[in-house]
């Protein structure tokens, strides 16, 4: 095979790949547009939907819902684990394992035991359903991802650095501040990421605890789907997609800005 | 200056890991202002020694007093003393500017005097115009003088330097050390280093402490234990030597390579077996017919300043190093004469010891090669 035959390959296997995943979003996007309340055909041109899904109290208020519940629980969630992984990185190895052990068992096993256990607890303790549990759940089961994000940033911190800042007369607490929370910072970053989106996709587990009143926005589109997926949806959906899609943008963008800037600092120097 | 207070005393000082006695029973003074250096080969207990007087590790038995004021239970941020590590410990999210700044921002300092101070402290550790530089884009040499540089910008009373200069070429190192000497006198800190360059510790200390797995050996000023060093290992450690045994005849009488000569030890008894050290800068190279002792050179190498020659007389078994400033050709035959003060008569160590010292000093030689390999 030529050098162009096997670009050319690469370049179909990527359409292809392509394809399958944007393929269906896109229908999903052309149909948000559909002025037909069916799915079948193309019925003309219309911003209609996206009108109505603003009137809609329902979603609204799913939307609201699913957002304070991911900013509190990634939030908590952060500082939960964070705490949790220097405890834990602090410990001797035996306990540490033991304990690591525990912490990947929420992370491998289903979520739907996770949400199923949790609504047990719940209605043992005779909690009611609402954002509390909504919230609590969502820390419990983000907690563990964020102290495996945190701990291998401790793991390669040099362990004389915090030694090296009480010598030059910082308290163990401004030793933390000043030099272990900026070194291991870019674990606790993308701990809280993947809290945050983790909480935002959250079907399985919210569906077991959130009630009639709590309903986040997947347990709310899948309720709704279960007699017809309204265009509203669609238009929904839309517009998540295309904020998910400006956020990845502008992040990377921003981290190519980064790079670049540190490749000039570094030949600079 | 007062120069006879006792700024830091160890008493009895025992560290143990894991049942491992790493420091054993030391006791150690040093006075204020003093320039005192511990050397020693690789494991014996110097870093242990410093994290003591840091606070980073608390000893198993003994104590620690500064000023005369107990600190066993001081935490470090209370201690005032600051420290070079072995490994920089630099902080990688600030530059070197802030780096150096660390401590003196922690102290509150006034941001102008932050000012003078850091820079006078880059000025002297060659590191200007180097401010605002991330510290891991620095080679070894330098991170090692951005440390040293944020250690003694705080002017502590006491500063503990591991091996600050290890990562240096001798040119520099050569110059850091007469700028850490000068410095050290112009601000009248306490300084006490560790060094595994021996020539390093001769030239700096005011007082120099040999030690060996965590006990120490000697204690005194480099001329005190440069000429009298107390036993064969310190003999060795501190300079190259020839340790052979002997058997001390009688008093100020020593019989060794098969002579007997005059020397200046006595007290040792009749008959008794003694280690015989003579220092190969100490010989005196004659004509053959001349000598004490004869022998063909065996080898013969360049060290910059003198050579070092191999000498062994044919069906001899001990063989000599001698230097020398004046050449002389492998296979050529010469005479060596000792005068009775080249004579150094110890205690004989035993068996255990002998091989205890061979190990460390290989372990030594080894890292003096590969001077940041990763040991510890
Ligand atoms: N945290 C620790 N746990 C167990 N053993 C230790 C620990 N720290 C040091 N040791 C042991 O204590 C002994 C002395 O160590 P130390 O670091 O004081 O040696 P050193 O004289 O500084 O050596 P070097 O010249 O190689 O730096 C070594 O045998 C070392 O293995
Ligand atoms: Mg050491």
């Amino acid at each position: 095979m030529t050098k162009k035959q096997n670009s050319f390959t690469s370049n179909l296997y990527i359409f292809i790949v392509m394809a399958f995943m944007y393929l269906p979003i896109l229908v999903m996007i052309i149909y948000s547009f559909n002025d037909s309340k069916s799915r079948g055909a193309w019925a003309g041109f219309t911003t209609k939907w996206y009108a109505d899904l603003l009137q809609n109290e329902s979603i609204l208020t799913a939307l609201w819902n699913t957002l304070i519940v991911a900013v509190i629980s990634s939030v908590v969630a952060t500082l939960l684990g964070t705490a949790a992984a220097v405890g834990i990185q602090a410990m001797k190895k035996r306990n540490r394992e033991l304990i690591m052990n525990f912490t990947y068992l929420p992370v491998m096993s289903p979520e739907i035991v996770m949400g199923v256990s949790l609504m047990l607890l719940f209605v043992m303790f005779g909690v009611d359903f609402s954002l509390f549990t909504v919230i609590v759940a969502h820390i419990t089961f983000n907690v563990p991802y964020v102290i495996l994000s945190v701990l291998p940033k401790l793991r390669q911190m040099d362990k004389y650095l915090f030694e090296a800042a009480m010598d030059l007369g910082c308290t163990p607490l401004q030793a933390f501040m000043k030099v272990m929370l900026p070194e291991i910072m870019p674990g606790i970053i993308s701990g809280f990421l993947i809290a945050f989106t983790f909480s935002l996709d959250d079907f399985n587990i919210s569906y077991f605890v959130s009630g009639e009143r709590a309903q986040t926005l997947p347990v709310l589109i899948y309720s709704m789907t279960r007699k017809r997926v309204s265009p509203e949806i669609n238009a929904l959906s839309a517009i998540i997609f295309v904020v998910v899609l400006t956020v990845l943008i502008i992040t990377n963008l921003n981290d190519v800005r980064k790079e670049k800037q540190l490749q000039k600092g570094g030949r600079r120097g | 200056m007062n120069n006879t207070n006792t700024l830091i005393s160890l008493r009895g000082v025992t560290v143990e890991y894991d049942g491992v006695v790493v420091l054993d029973h030391l006791d150690l003074d040093i006075k204020d202002k003093e320039f005192v250096t511990l050397l020693g080969p690789s494991g014996c207990g110097k870093t242990t020694t410093l994290r003591i007087i840091g606070g980073f590790t608390e000893p198993s038995q003994g104590d620690v007093f500064f000023d005369g004021v107990k600190i066993n239970d001081v935490p470090p941020y209370k201690r005032n003393v600051n420290t070079v590590f072995q490994r920089y410990a630099l902080f990688p999210h600030l530059n070197v500017y802030e780096n150096i700044e660390f401590g003196l921002k922690i102290t509150k300092l006034p941001e102008e005097e932050r000012k003078k101070r850091i820079k006078e402290m880059l000025a002297m550790v060659g590191l200007s115009g180097f401010e605002l530089r991330r510290v891991n884009q620095l080679s070894g040499g330098q991170q090692q003088r951005v440390a040293i540089a944020r250690a003694l910008v705080n002017h502590p009373r006491l500063l503990l330097l591991d091996e600050p200069l290890g990562a240096l070429d001798l040119k520099l190192r050569k110059e850091m050390q007469i700028e850490l000497k000068r410095i050290q006198q112009q601000l009248g800190i306490t300084f006490l280093y560790v060094t595994h360059d021996q020539e390093e510790a001769l030239t700096m200390s005011d007082r120099i402490v040999i030690m060996k797995n965590g006990e120490i050996q000697q204690m005194g000023t480099p001329t005190d234990i440069y000429n009298e060093p107390i036993n064969a290992f310190v003999a060795d450690f501190i300079g190259e030597s020839n340790i052979v045994d002997g058997v001390m005849i009688e008093d100020y009488l020593v019989e060794f390579g098969g002579r007997r000569l005059p020397c200046l030890d006595g007290g040792f008894g009749k008959n008794v077996k003694v280690d015989v050290v003579i220092r190969p800068e100490d010989w005196e190279i004659c004509k053959p017919e001349n000598g004490q002792f004869r022998g063909i050179v065996k080898s013969s190498v360049f060290k910059g300043v003198h050579y070092e020659l191999m000498v062994q007389a044919p069906g001899e078994e001990e063989e000599w190093m001698v230097h020398t400033i004046e050449n002389h050709p492998v296979g050529s035959e010469i005479g060596l004469i000792l005068t009775p003060d080249d004579i150094h008569i110890m205690n004989k160590m035993s068996p255990e010891e002998e091989a205890e010292l061979v190990s460390a000093l290989e372990a030594d030689s080894i890292l003096e090669d590969g001077e940041e390999s990763d040991e510890e």
